[in-house]
């Protein structure tokens, strides 16, 4: 039974006034401005967002710390990055966020590496900065083909006041110069992940761009030099990106950070163009060579055919015939292969509804993917958005879209049971409390252990990996033991 | 462990918590009590006079050398002195480094799961300065020292620093059952010092204890690295330091909760008696050159 937009509408307003009724009052007043039901007229989604959470929930976010080493600094392969304090944080971002690599580890890449300073209580008491100093005389004696060192600063770091950026000037000029970077990403600061993006963003433009200096690139410019932003190389997100991009004769010259390296941050000044996948992480540092280096940056979305399309366009509208020609020719050449993939996957899945709740741009980059196949997103939410980010988003959500920020556990188990959706995407926290609820699940952090989900490559994935989550027919065998009987 | 005892010394840096509390607590020695110090300031000096030496191996560097704190035996940190008085320094790192007042918290937690309080009659934690952070609370959190005595002057800072860590008593006072001891007063001689300390000590719903005269012996005796009991011990002096002891001996449960005063408050009682003259507000924030023009 298909429900009127009106219908849609009033559901919805009645399940976020049944998820806060549970509240105490203060907190429901403040949830209350973090859910809404978006109006197709407005051109912001109506929440309230980058917002301490609420002291009790189950919230699912993470720390500036996560922001700065698990997203943007942690994928630069050819650089070591250590997780400075104690030693919880480094193990528990470990081997990274399946941010693939091409690279030997431990020889002259290290992403999935673990270094930790592994934190004592002597080293809180009296100082954690001789220790560091050692370690990175360790570090260049044991893995002398590393191409710089970060130094990503766990919350006690913070609390006594070390001071790591005068180690990393000393240990530098004792390795005539080397890239060592004091990232103050300590997990108290900020009120999400999202800080730590930033700060991860300001360590660049301080570190690498200013205190680097101009470094003569190892290349020969050309005019159709871009470099990839944001794209963190998910199951390989940034080479079905990138083909893309070469096949329609632009050259990339740098990748951020997934399969990233070094010289590739330094050189990204000479780019003409910087592309911008994950605006959330990466916009900062977008602006700044915007400003400094005059690059203009654009956002794309690589996700679904029709979007891809459209990326296309609007990337190749920054240059001359021959790439706007160039995006033609490959969209032309893909679009056969994307029929038929639609062909095979849009009759099994069309009219399902999907909920979605992530971090960065999925919340609503994914939607036009889903829409390719018939799917329809009936719910989205951002753990660590800010208000442009949902200002973007009313570009992508229909009316009447549930819209719900930094949402709790039992919020969105509440939605999810009430919206009875088909299909929801989220992380590894939520997916197995959804499963035993009985309803298909994907994680869309890490695609669940697959991947590529960009460019055309990467729709191909997607769609067999959506078909397959919500068509299993394990679904149909699964029966609720009081539904059990005559 | 029944009738153990926990004190502790507080106060104004420089005030003479270290000096005063050695020598009553080498009173107390001579009183027959079996006494344990905890030094607890990073610059570690608080058992000198007891052990005659410069600076005792602290349990945080030892600690640090040996590996971490699980490494070490009660017997390398603890030293014997006067009148078997048995001493520990907590230590810390150098000034401007780490965090001092985790060093605190690692040492005392150290001595207890030791059994270092076992067989003493009393543990006297002589704390740094000011109550800057939680780690220099320890000492009067639960199950620590039950009366906590303030050493001070009647100089403004000195009733001002004595006020502030009466604040952080009362902050424990409900949740720990920690109780002020009283003011211990170290002549300074300030105008009117009896008056306004006893003035204090009322105000903060206490008393004070005792007011230790300035006596030129507490210097000789320092400069030798001992207390007055050992070096001058048929000395007034001494019998000041005797009379002190007795008076915290019998303190014994009469410790209160105290009732802290705003700055205004301790301002009122400087120029209740005297010492300052009521404010003129059309002088503050004025220089002098500015004052000599109007």
């Amino acid at each position: 039974m298909d429900l009127t937009l009106d219908e849609v509408k009033a559901r919805n307003a009645e399940v976020i006034t049944e998820a806060l009724s549970v509240y105490p009052d203060k907190t429901a007043k403040k949830r209350a401005k973090h859910l809404n039901v978006y109006e197709g007229d407005k051109p912001d989604c109506g929440v309230k967002s980058n917002i301490k959470s609420v002291p009790g929930v189950m919230t699912i976010r993470g720390c500036a710390y996560a922001g700065s080493k698990g997203v943007v600094w942690g994928p630069i392969k050819d650089m070591i990055h250590i997780s400075h304090g104690p030693v919880g944080c480094g193990q528990y971002s470990w081997a990274a966020r399946r941010n693939y690599y091409i690279g030997v580890t431990g020889v002259d890449s290290f992403v999935t590496m673990q270094f930790t300073s592994d934190f004592q209580e002597k080293d809180i008491v009296f100082g954690g900065d001789k220790k560091l100093d050692k370690i990175l005389d360790e570090i260049q004696r044991l893995f002398p083909l590393n191409h710089g060192i970060t130094i990503q600063s766990e919350c006690p770091i913070g609390l006594i006041g070390d001071d790591i950026e005068a180690v990393a000037k000393k240990k530098s000029k004792e390795y005539d110069g080397k890239t060592i970077v004091p990232v103050r990403c300590e997990g108290f600061r900020g009120v999400s992940q999202s800080l730590g993006h930033h700060i991860a963003n300001d360590a660049v433009r301080d570190w690498v761009f200013e205190k680097g200096g101009e470094k003569a690139p190892l290349f020969e410019s050309t005019p159709y030099d871009v470099a990839i932003i944001g794209d963190y190389n998910i199951g390989g997100d940034a080479w079905s990106s990138r083909i893309l991009l070469e096949e329609m004769g632009l050259r990339v010259i740098a990748q951020w950070s997934g399969d990233g390296s070094l010289a590739e941050l330094e050189n990204t000044p000479k780019a003409k163009l910087n592309i911008l996948h994950c605006y959330r992480s990466m916009n900062y540092i977008s602006r700044y060579m915007e400003e400094k280096f005059g690059i203009p940056w654009v956002e794309y979305n690589f996700f679904g055919p029709s979007k891809v399309a459209e990326s296309l366009r609007a990337i190749a509208s920054h240059f001359d015939d021959r790439i706007k020609e160039g995006a033609e020719r490959v969209i032309a050449k893909y679009q056969p292969l994307m029929d038929a993939v639609i062909a095979k996957y849009k009759p099994r899945l069309e009219g399902k509804k999907v909920m979605l709740y992530v971090g960065g741009l999925r919340p609503r980059h994914v939607i036009g993917a889903y829409e390719d196949l018939g799917m329809e997103v009936i719910g989205t939410g951002y753990e660590f958005g800010h208000n442009d980010d949902y200002q973007r988003t009313t570009h992508y959500v229909k009316d009447g879209t549930l819209i719900y920020d930094d949402v709790t556990g039992y919020e969105f188990e509440k939605f999810v049971d009430r919206l009875q959706p088909d299909l929801v995407g989220s992380g590894i926290k939520e997916k197995y409390v959804f499963q035993k609820m009985g309803v298909p699940f994907r994680q869309m952090h890490s695609w669940d252990y697959s991947g590529p989900y960009h460019g055309y490559d990467g729709f191909a994935i997607f769609a067999r990996d959506m078909d397959m989550a919500i068509n299993n027919p394990v679904w149909g065998l699964t029966k609720a033991p009081w539904n059990v009987g005559p | 462990m029944a009738g153990l005892r926990q004190i502790a010394f507080y106060g104004k840096g420089g005030i003479g918590k270290s000096t005063t509390s050695q020598n009553t607590l080498a009173a107390l020695a001579e009183m027959g009590q079996k006494i344990l110090i905890v030094g607890c300031d990073p610059k570690a000096d608080s058992t000198r006079l007891i052990l005659h030496a410069k600076a005792q191996d602290t349990i945080l560097s030892l600690a640090a050398s040996a590996g971490s704190v699980e490494d070490l035996e009660l017997e390398d940190v603890m030293k014997i002195g006067y009148r078997n008085i048995r001493c520990v320094e907590s230590g810390g790192p150098e000034p401007g480094v780490g965090c001092a007042g985790r060093g605190v918290i690692t040492s005392i937690n150290f001595l207890e799961e030791e059994g270092a309080y076992e067989g003493a009659d009393y543990v006297s934690y002589d704390v740094l300065g000011d109550v800057v952070c939680g780690g220099f609370a320890m000492p009067i959190r639960e199950n620590k020292a039950q009366e906590i005595y303030i050493v001070m002057s009647g100089e403004m800072m000195a009733m001002y620093a004595a006020n502030n860590i009466s604040k952080g008593i009362l902050k424990y006072a409900n949740s720990g059952g920690v109780r002020l001891g009283g003011l211990v007063c170290n002549e300074r001689q300030t105008d009117k010092e009896y008056e306004l300390a006893d003035s204090l000590a009322k105000k903060l719903n206490s008393k004070l204890i005792h007011f230790v005269p300035r006596d030129n012996v507490v210097q000789h005796a320092e400069l030798r690295r001992m207390t007055v009991l050992e070096y001058a011990p048929d000395s007034k002096q001494a019998d000041e330091y005797r009379t002190l002891a007795a008076k915290i001996h019998e303190n014994v449960g009469k410790g209160t909760i105290p009732t802290p005063i705003t700055m205004d408050e301790l301002e009122d009682l400087l120029m209740e008696h005297g010492i300052m003259q009521a404010v003129d507000e059309s002088i503050v924030g004025k220089s002098a050159a500015e004052c000599a023009v109007a």
